[in-house]
């Protein structure tokens, strides 16, 4: 068992930091509070405006992050406290994983002049990378 | 919503006041009271009579009544109360804005909308110089509003441009079989009053799409089209 395990590195537990995948929520940091069953945790995310609820496993993603020491079944305000001492939203905001939502985001909800712009800055580099490799593989 | 099911081609199952009622006509409630009526010639007049014993006075009608009357009635057609509303401009559209064509000869082009004219259409223009596209008429169905505006503040458009500019002359008549032969090299060309209209109508825009960024005039010069992955439903413009 002991390979099995260690080639894991996200589990369900409390205190582990999920990204909600649908609902009003969608798109927004939770902490995983208490265990319902093998389908289901209570959430709670004071910070990050996420009220507490049930919530599927299917409609959530594990991050990397995790609140170190959160009790079982801590109330709301417990919660607020651990998450804001912990540096999981600095860490959260500065991963690859959140600036690529972000970029997709802001990609999607671009106008169609911004996006003749992007197209317009996108040939720009790549003449200047073109230029550049070809200089490097000649 | 049709509530009057047919019982053969054209004959409903239900009569006038029962559809009306099944409607619910009586619930508008903008419908106006009658006009009260101007008073008429009087349809009778006094007249005296001789003979002490015809009460010296009859009333005798102005108006001799018609000796027949039709046997038939004739059913008057009812009167219409629709009415001709001008057309209401789509709220993302306003003078300046980024205008995508979607139908005729210039489809996917990027013009600029002026004003909406009197029989509703939207009065466009390319710039001309920019992408070809000439002051034109465009119905609104056939158009994709951008988010994208040209600030056109303080730009004239000449009230020339009207429904009335754009009708096209009658030719003069001619046989089938000699238009046909017709040389091409013949046509009338554009006439130059109009060559001059656009020019000084598109100076003042290109300066405001000048002004609007380095890129708006490469922008309306590029011509719309989905690539792939493109879901047009997604997309914002």
């Amino acid at each position: 068992m002991g390979a099995q395990r260690e080639s894991f590195k996200r589990y369900v537990e409390v205190g582990r930091v999920v990204l909600l995948n649908a609902g009003p929520s969608e798109g927004k940091l939770a902490v995983i509070v208490e265990i319902v069953d093998h389908n289901r945790a209570i959430i709670d995310g004071p910070s990050t405006g996420v009220e507490r609820q049930v919530y599927s496993y299917k409609n959530l993603t594990l991050t990397p992050h995790t609140i170190k020491g959160l009790p079982r079944a801590a109330g709301t305000p417990a919660v607020k406290k651990a998450f804001e001492k912990s540096d999981v939203a600095e860490k959260w905001a500065q991963s690859a994983w959140a600036k690529k939502r972000e970029a997709l985001k802001t990609r999607r909800a671009a106008s169609d002049f911004e996006r003749f712009n992007i197209m317009l800055l996108k040939k720009q580099r790549r003449r200047v990378v073109g230029a550049a490799l070809k200089k490097v593989s000649a | 919503m049709a509530r009057n099911s047919q019982v053969s081609p054209y004959v409903g199952r239900l009569g006038r006041s029962a559809l009306f009622a099944k409607k619910g006509g009586y619930k508008k409630t903008d419908r106006k009271p009658t006009a009260a009526k101007e008073e008429s010639a009087p349809a009778f007049k006094e007249v005296e009579v001789k003979g002490a014993k015809n009460g010296g006075k009859r009333a005798v009608p102005t108006a001799k009544a018609s000796r027949f009357y039709p046997a038939e009635d004739v059913a008057k057609p009812k009167a219409s109360r629709k009415v001709q509303r001008p057309t209401a401009l789509r709220s993302s559209i306003t003078p300046g804005t980024v205008l995508i064509l979607l139908a005729g000869r210039f489809r996917g082009k990027r013009v600029v909308f002026l004003k909406q004219l009197e029989s509703g259409l939207l009065l466009v223009t390319g710039p001309f110089k920019v992408n070809g596209v000439p002051v034109r008429r465009v119905n609104q169905a056939y158009v994709i509003a951008t988010s994208t505006k040209i600030d056109l503040e303080g730009v004239q458009v000449d009230a020339k441009f009207d429904d009335a500019y754009f009708k096209r002359e009658k030719a003069a008549k001619t046989k089938q079989e000699a238009s046909f032969f017709a040389d091409p090299a013949n046509k009338a060309s554009h006439p130059e009053s109009k060559v001059a209209d656009q020019k000084a109508l598109d100076k003042a825009i290109i300066a405001a799409v000048k002004k609007a960024g380095p890129t708006m005039a490469k922008y309306l010069a590029a011509t719309f089209s989905l690539s792939k992955g493109d879901k047009p439903h997604a997309l914002r413009f």
